[in-house]
């Protein structure tokens, strides 16, 4: 069968990715400074796969991804520090990494109800605004530690954890793979191509916007916790505006509805500014140009052709076929 | 001083605030009704405004009103620039498309002039010199004189092209039926362009309003103010011209009394939850029509 | 047989335009029936009335004796209203099989864990969801391109595809807006073969929107004539297209 292999072939993959870390790690051969990239490697596979939820499938634009990722960091922190005497480590990060989620989550109904109903842009202004807020709420309340930001959280998702970090990894991306290709992720993706159509064939349009849309809340509020227990501390700057850009960079640079391309752009977008270091400067610029290259060229009279000549093949073969 | 006097005084804040919010706000609408996208890069213009005239007043010595002249020609040209390489090659493609290319093009804005001027704020002393005066207790700034003056002579004049000049009738027969303005022989691409350019025109003259207001340059000054105004052209109905004026003066209002009676640091919440309402209760806003989609 | 669908008074204006007013509609189970009229006369807004895309302002659609108005098209939809469009709307980036399945929504059915987990249940529907797909497109000959993108059909299969998508739904009624425009005499020819093909293997109730004079006399069994929005005659095809009024409102004088 098709899909066995498939299966087999991407389990072998995340084996052979895990064991090659695993060596690396155990082996001494990394440096200090890569040792300590390969938890936020993970964390940006799980807010871009999240991300592309919303915006490959869904169609719609959320700029807001950091800041439900920094809802679940904290709450998902503060409890990782609470416990931490109490509770043993796994089960204490197990449980934060859900109420992480489940904190994100609920942000995420509170948003996308009022605005998933809508036709048109509104999601993407609503999500930014929402996460300016977020960020002076963070810098303003003290249980958060304000802008000097919350310290002494506990080192419990760095890369000594690898193997928890990385099962969360998969279970993420394993999810959303599932889930697109699935009822429900058809409906999304129906929903995303037409959605009067949609409705016409009896989808539940605002209900599987929303749906769509907190799931990724969820796993980026889940993504934040591992973030927060990898660093030690988190700062409301983090989360800014230009976090949210950088992993809707991921998603589009991966291809727009493509998961194993935004996690391709995740792992080199993360490695890439730590290996170059000098073209700091130019980084965000870089950026910047790849999103608006990256559209023109998607929808350039270049690649128009290209693809209908790709499709005029097909059709022959197919005719050739019949 | 009185409550009352108190108040008063709010309220004038506010009205300063509200009436850059609804120069840029008009930008925001003219584009939607034309474009039928959100130019997230608007704001950005602001900015671009903003550092401009520094470079002129400050840098370049120019006398304070060829400054503005000049700032106002540059972000006219920049809009149009913008919508010629940036959106015009994406009409045909999804709005989605659209909408990444246009932060695209904000974050371009923003991350050029963070490596032209850096990231350290530059203080810029208000070009704006006017005394205050005092009517009857109530203070009021030379600045909030000026700023009113200003956009009440701009919203004139918008009006006057939008309703007395071909290419204002151009304007109105584009954004309502692109097509039949076409087959009527309006140059499509041309009012385009106009649109973009009277638009970030505007955005200019806002900008030059808000940094004598602000008076520090920061690359991402431009991004609250342009947020805070496009909640004001959907408040007042996304694609309507009085409204954008309309939506913009409450919201400044709004703000100024939120920031004076509620707190400081909660006032953009409180802005934003206006847009959550308005979406929710009239997503039309207060004098847009309601578009009847054709299925 | 027994009356489906039975609109009575229905209308609705837009601010102060009264586009549909006082339109009556008795079908019965079973029947092939068709609303023409000049353009602009109403016949979409009507259909998207029945549908949900927009609530009536006045009037009642029964459909088996339950009320329609005020649903949500997704609603309606289950009920047992299905529909194409006049500008064709498919699912542009997902397959000629996935554009089926995603009509089979709400027929072949499981939950969201199942979805996630790729439970047992998820393969045994899958599988149930494909074979009905196919089953479907091979009716109208599509099921070779069953993988193909649904942009890259050519138009006529496009409309096909379309037709086949709207019967996933397993409705009691179907509703087709213009299924003829743009297409050549022989596309209509085959089309015309395609609908009685649906008759006889859906036991479906068509109600359609049609300009083709051929096509209308040719197979509906009954009219409906809208102008300017109100219901100017209905009755048997050569009734109706001998009704001196109906020429005038197609012809002028």
């Amino acid at each position: 069968m098709k899909i066995d292999k498939k299966i087999i072939v991407n389990a072998l993959i995340a084996l052979v990715v895990y064991a090659a870390v695993m060596g690396l790690v155990k082996g001494g051969v990394l440096s200090r400074q890569m040792m300590s990239l390969i938890t936020p490697v993970c964390v940006y596979v799980m807010m871009s796969v999240s991300l592309s939820l919303v915006v490959g499938f869904l169609g719609e634009l959320s700029l807001g991804h950091a800041a439900f990722m920094s809802i679940g960091a904290y709450t998902g922190c503060l409890f990782l520090i609470a416990t931490k005497d109490i509770l043993p480590v796994l089960v204490s990060l197990l449980l934060a990494v859900f109420i992480g989620g489940v904190a994100a989550a609920l942000l995420g109904v509170i948003i996308g109800i009022p605005v998933l109903r809508l036709k048109g842009d509104y999601l993407a202004i609503v999500t930014l605004g929402f996460g300016e807020i977020i960020k002076s709420v963070f810098n303003s309340l003290k249980i958060t530690g304000g802008a000097k930001g919350l310290s002494k959280i506990p080192l419990v998702a760095t890369y000594k954890n690898f193997t928890f970090v990385f099962i969360l990894m998969l279970l993420v991306i394993l999810l959303v793979s599932h889930l697109v290709n699935s009822r429900h992720g058809r409906a999304v993706c129906a929903i995303r191509d037409n959605y009067i159509a949609a409705e016409a064939v009896g989808i539940p349009v605002s209900r599987y916007k929303i749906l769509a849309f907190v799931i990724a809340a969820f796993m980026a509020g889940m993504a934040g916790v591992i973030y927060g227990a990898n660093l030690g501390i988190l700062k409301p700057a983090n989360f800014d505006y230009n976090a949210s850009i950088e992993i809707l960079v991921m998603v589009v640079l991966g291809g727009m509805g493509s998961i194993k391309g935004s996690i391709i752009a995740a792992v080199i977008l993360t490695l890439l500014p730590e290996l170059l270091r000098g073209a700091s400067d130019y980084r965000m610029l870089i950026y910047a140009i790849a999103l608006i290259a990256m559209m023109l060229f998607n929808n350039s009279s270049f690649k128009r052709n290209l693809t209908e000549k790709r499709n005029l093949q097909q059709a022959e073969k197919l005719s050739k076929e019949v | 001083m009185s409550l009352i006097n108190a108040i008063l005084e709010q309220l004038l804040n506010g009205l300063r605030t509200g009436s850059i919010y609804a120069l840029i706000a008009l930008g925001y609408t003219m584009v939607y009704g034309i474009a039928k996208m959100i130019n997230f890069a608007h704001g950005d213009i602001i900015m671009v405004g903003a550092y401009t005239l520094y470079v002129c007043v400050s840098l370049l010595h120019l006398h304070p009103i060829l400054a503005v002249v000049i700032t106002i020609l540059v972000c006219a040209l920049l809009g149009v620039v913008i919508e010629k390489i940036a959106y015009k090659p994406l009409r045909q493609a999804p709005p989605l498309a659209v909408l990444i290319t246009a932060i695209g093009v904000s974050y371009l804005l923003q991350n050029l002039a963070l490596l032209i001027f850096k990231a350290t704020p530059i203080p810029f002393a208000s070009i704006i010199k006017v005394p205050s005066i005092k009517i009857g207790g109530v203070h009021v700034s030379g600045l909030t004189i000026v700023t009113l003056i200003v956009t009440t002579i701009s919203m004139i004049l918008l009006t006057l092209f939008i309703n007395k000049t071909k290419a204002g009738r151009a304007m109105r027969a584009v954004s309502e039926d692109k097509g039949a303005a076409e087959l009527m022989g309006v140059n499509v691409n041309q009012t385009i362009s106009i649109t973009f350019a009277v638009g970030s025109a505007l955005a200019a003259v806002a900008g030059v309003l808000f940094i004598a207001q602000y008076e520090t340059l920061l690359p991402t000054l431009g991004a609250l103010p342009g947020i805070k105004a496009f909640v004001a052209a959907v408040l007042g109905g996304i694609g309507s011209i009085p409204g954008a004026m309309l939506g913009g003066l409450i919201l400044g209002i709004i703000e100024s009394l939120a920031k004076a009676y509620i707190s400081t640091q909660l006032s953009d919440a409180i802005v934003f939850s206006v847009l959550v309402i308005v979406l929710l209760v009239k997503p039309s806003g207060l004098l847009g029509k309601m578009k009847i989609e054709k299925v | 047989m027994g009356v489906l669908l039975e609109v009575k008074n229905l209308g609705i204006s837009f601010g102060g335009l009264r586009a549909v007013d006082g339109l009556n509609m008795t079908i019965n189970e079973g029947a092939l029936v068709g609303l023409i009229g000049p353009n602009g006369a109403g016949k979409t807004t009507a259909f998207n009335m029945l549908t949900g895309v927009y609530r009536p302002t006045d009037g009642t659609i029964m459909l088996d004796g339950k009320s329609l108005v005020g649903k949500k098209p997704a609603e309606i939809c289950q009920e047992g209203v299905a529909r194409t469009f006049q500008n064709i709307r498919l699912f542009t980036q997902m397959s000629v099989l996935d554009n089926v399945k995603a009509a089979l929504h709400n027929s072949i059915k499981y939950n969201l864990a199942t979805s996630f987990l790729h439970l047992p249940a998820y393969f045994a529907k899958e599988k149930e969801m494909d074979e009905e797909a196919l089953k479907i497109l091979k009716i109208f000959e599509l099921d070779s391109f069953a993988d193909t993108n649904a942009s890259n059909l050519p138009y006529g299969k496009q409309r096909k595809l379309e037709i086949a998508r709207a019967l996933a739904t397993n409705p009691k009624l179907l509703l087709l807006d213009e299924p003829a425009a743009g297409m050549n005499p022989n596309e209509t020819k085959e089309l015309m073969d395609t609908i009685e093909l649906i008759r006889k293997e859906f036991k479906v109730t068509i109600l359609l929107i049609e300009h083709d004079m051929k096509l209308v006399s040719g197979i509906c069994e009954y009219l409906y004539v809208l102008n300017f929005g109100t219901e100017l005659a209905h009755g048997t095809p050569s009734e109706v297209l001998n009704d001196p009024r109906v020429v005038k409102a197609y012809l002028g004088e």
